[in-house]
């Protein structure tokens, strides 16, 4: 597809800083241990725009909010704040009558097409089911006329082969097939695709991507693609999102996000795809740990206690020095291993949020900076020292200060945008920023 | 026994039983090597023949990658070798691992070796960790179990290097899995199998369930495996990217049959059978431009084709194809192939190899 000139004028739908927080309510645990955030933020604050007839891809990790930034696009899931727009209505705010009516335009297709047929009911009826839901069909005649052509739509042919049959009797590539004619049944101008591949064998998923292009063209459909594939959504998708826990950190044309990505984490992204290239060899520099828990994520950009380009701003605090700490203690003995932790009072006092951090030493505070000392003398590289400011000793304990974090926000760069401080000329001590090639 | 009613009947024209010897004759210093194993279930329907007459050979510290689609006996195979299969299967053939025969051992034998000489990684691990047990627990029974003459202090040292290779920092020793993510469940997994040290680990789709930095963690530790513990590794995934990245070899299996077997790279890089051939056009990757499917889908086991089990999807079938079945041939060193375009052609009948037509496969026999 051509990219439009004017990115507005075609939107099929507009999100404008869209928030889906989960509470967390209940668990005496959570009380118990203090926890300070009652809520999950699935998706927190993000702005796109859907075009007409585009296939945006969702990509990133599980926890990122993808899945549920796409069953909120449906109204599936109910916005905590911000706002959904479609032919001038906000999705978020509508009635359940109203999205009914909706959903005819609306439509989803799942991970899983063992899961979401029902295995009690034959093709026939199952995707027959939206037109009498949404009462499409005058007759039971014409419904089947209906039925039968959504199903040589998908290749599910002959056609009679296939009405009588249950999911049972089908094949994963057939099954996702009957859940793309149940969804295109009704008419719908987006689809929603959640993993529409990922659970089918590599010699199908071409077929499923392929017939998926085929259906876009000839009904003139627009995808929300939500995928954690790369390759995938390379092939299939106009423009790419790349979200991380609640937040798009990178979006625009996929020729330009695959062929100079600019974020770290895009970039990490890309780099840990295995290729079935022999020539290539298994890479090194992978970012540590794993994405954080939505319930308590890092401060400033999320990325940054994995990301191996983090600064100043990036957000550091108490919790990725323990990061570093067990980190560290994966790599020395046992006995090392003792003696350092035995300097600390109580590790948990790492987990304290704050720019400024108070440690008590169990027993004398000088072992615990000689510690830190020795650790930055081991690996001056390493991001966290660029973020301190200060350190000192101040009687039983060691005060470590940060510099102040700046949350990250999408810069535009081209036709891309990035949310990431090291494009910011204000914040970043380099020149030339976009040039980077780490 | 139930088994030898539903044996599989000897295909009519099955390859004389000297033509694999020549390839085999590297098996001496080997840690395991198969000979014609075959592993069926009886059902209703008959035998299905889930492993047909497999031959191949593991040396310590070597991974050999495992690929083929869903339903061509991947995971029956891996199960097989450790002897780890239900009791409705039956087997026939050979297994020697570490010198002794796996097939006809008693099933305390097999057990007692489950762990110390050879373990599993599955799929997800949450699922073989008890919810109820802190890590340091599974640890330690485990230990305790096949090594009983351990101390404690031995086996928690022994632990926490096991975990500290995995990346698990000694602060999370007590605790329970579900304070865990699913890549640190899935190294805690892998430590709790190389805790004993085996000599031989069959990895199950390890990293399906992951993400792909995750999964790309997981992967550089099992590519590690073989250098830092001298672990033979059999990787069975259906991510030839994975195989790429941490196997020295790679086995093609396709409806219960090793179809092509090599170096990564000679297999990779010069494939030699059409299905490898198919199944590495058909990954997408980030150098895809084309989209590519392999028409059909794996034949019922029950009810195979004759000759070549590829021929119906095969882009290159010849005469012979559904005729005879196909013999191993080494195409290079190292590198074998069962397909009839690499001869031997000795065993063609004159005009045999002339393009089979065949009628075009539709989306009612479509995977």
């Amino acid at each position: 597809m051509p990219t439009k000139p004017d990115p507005t004028d075609d939107a099929l739908i507009e999100v404008r800083d869209l928030s889906v927080h989960y509470r967390l309510g209940g668990s005496a645990a959570a009380r118990l241990l203090g926890r300070d955030t009652g809520a999950v933020r699935a998706v927190d604050g993000v702005s796109f725009v859907l075009r007409r007839g585009e296939v945006l891809g969702l990509v990133g990790e599980s926890g990122s909010g993808k899945t549920t930034l796409g069953r909120a696009m449906l109204g599936l899931v109910r916005p905590t704040s911000g706002r959904i727009l479609y032919r001038g209505r906000d999705i978020g705010a509508a009635r359940e009558r109203d999205l009914r009516r909706l959903r005819r335009d609306l439509q989803m297709i799942f991970q899983d097409p063992h899961a979401a047929l029902n295995p009690a009911m034959d093709l026939g009826t199952a995707i027959g089911h939206p037109l009498r839901i949404h009462r499409l069909a005058a007759t039971p005649a014409a419904r089947h006329r209906r039925v039968v052509e959504a199903l040589e739509r998908v290749g599910l042919v002959p056609v009679e082969q296939f009405l009588g049959k249950y999911p049972a009797d089908l094949s994963g590539g057939q099954k996702q097939r009957a859940v793309i004619a149940r969804a295109i049944i009704s008419g719908p101008s987006l689809l929603v695709a959640d993993e529409p591949v990922s659970m089918l064998d590599m010699s199908v998923r071409a077929k499923i991507l392929d017939l998926m292009l085929e259906l876009r063209r000839d009904l003139g459909l627009t995808y929300l693609y939500i995928t954690h594939d790369l390759a995938t959504a390379k092939f299939f998708c106009d423009r790419v999102a790349i979200c991380y826990l609640g937040k798009i950190v990178e979006i625009g044309p996929t020729t330009q996000i695959f062929a100079e990505p600019r974020h770290p984490y895009t970039r990490a992204l890309l780099a840990a795809i295995p290729e079935p290239d022999p020539s290539r060899t298994v890479m090194r520099d992978l970012p540590r740990g794993e994405i954080p828990d939505a319930a308590r994520p890092p401060t400033g950009c999320a990325f940054h206690p994995r990301c191996p380009h983090a600064f100043g701003p990036c957000g550091w605090e108490a919790r990725d020095l323990r990061a570093l700490l067990e980190s560290r203690w994966t790599r020395i003995g046992d006995d090392r291993y003792r003696a350092e932790q035995s300097l600390f009072a109580d590790l948990a006092e790492l987990d304290t949020p704050g720019r400024r951090i108070q440690i008590r030493a169990a027993a004398n505070a000088q072992g615990l900076l000689d510690l830190l000392t020795e650790m930055r003398a081991v690996d001056p590289a390493e991001p966290f020292w660029r973020g301190v400011t200060d350190i000192q000793i101040d009687g039983d304990r060691v005060v470590i200060e940060f510099a102040p974090p700046v949350e990250p926000h999408l810069l535009p760069m081209d036709e891309v945008a990035v949310s990431c401080h090291l494009y910011d000329a204000n914040l970043s001590p380099d020149a030339q920023v976009s040039d980077r090639t780490p | 026994m139930s088994a030898d009613r539903d044996r599989p009947p000897e295909p009519e024209d099955a390859p004389p039983a000297d033509s694999r010897s020549e390839s085999s004759a590297r098996t001496s210093t080997e840690l395991l090597a198969v000979r014609d194993l075959r592993i069926w279930y009886g059902t209703d329907r008959g035998p299905v023949r889930a492993v047909d007459r497999v031959s191949l050979d593991l040396a310590p510290g070597q991974a050999l990658g495992l690929v083929g689609e869903s339903g061509c006996g991947k995971s029956t195979l891996g199960r097989g070798l450790l002897g780890m299969l239900p009791p409705a299967a039956a087997t026939d053939g050979e297994i020697r691992f570490q010198g002794r025969n796996l097939i006809g051992m008693s099933p305390a034998r097999l057990r007692s070796l489950h762990g110390p000489a050879h373990g599993m990684i599955f799929q997800e691990p949450l699922t073989r960790l008890d919810p109820l047990m802190r890590v340091s627990e599974h640890f330690e029974e485990t230990l305790h179990t096949h090594q009983p003459d351990l101390t404690r202090d031995e086996a928690r040292h022994r632990a926490l290097s096991a975990l500290r290779g995995m990346g698990i920092p000694p602060t999370r020793y007590r605790s329970y899995p579900h304070e865990f993510s699913g890549g640190m469940r899935q190294r805690i997994m892998i430590a709790l199998t190389l805790v004993l040290r085996p000599a031989f680990v069959v990895a199950d789709e390890p990293t399906t369930a992951l993400d792909v930095l995750v999964e790309a963690q997981i992967v550089r530790i099992l590519a590690d495996l073989r250098r830092n513990f001298a672990t033979a590794l059999l990787l069975i995934t259906h991510n030839l990217g994975i195989v790429a990245e941490s196997c020295d070899r790679v086995a093609v299996m396709y409806a219960g049959r090793i179809v092509e077997e090599g170096d990564v790279r000679q297999v990779f890089g010069a494939p030699a059978h059409p299905y490898t051939r198919e199944l590495l056009a058909s990954t997408i990757s980030l150098a895809t431009t084309e989209l590519h499917y392999i028409p059909g889908a794996p034949p019922d086991l029950v009810d195979p084709p004759p000759g070549c089990r590829f021929h119906p999807r095969c882009p290159e079938a010849m005469r012979v194809c559904p005729a005879r079945d196909p013999v191993d041939v080494e195409v290079d060193v190292g590198h074998r192939a069962a397909c009839w375009l690499h001869g031997p052609e000795s065993l063609v009948p004159p005009g045999m190899d002339a393009r089979l037509t065949q009628g075009a496969i539709g989306v009612a026999d479509e995977a």
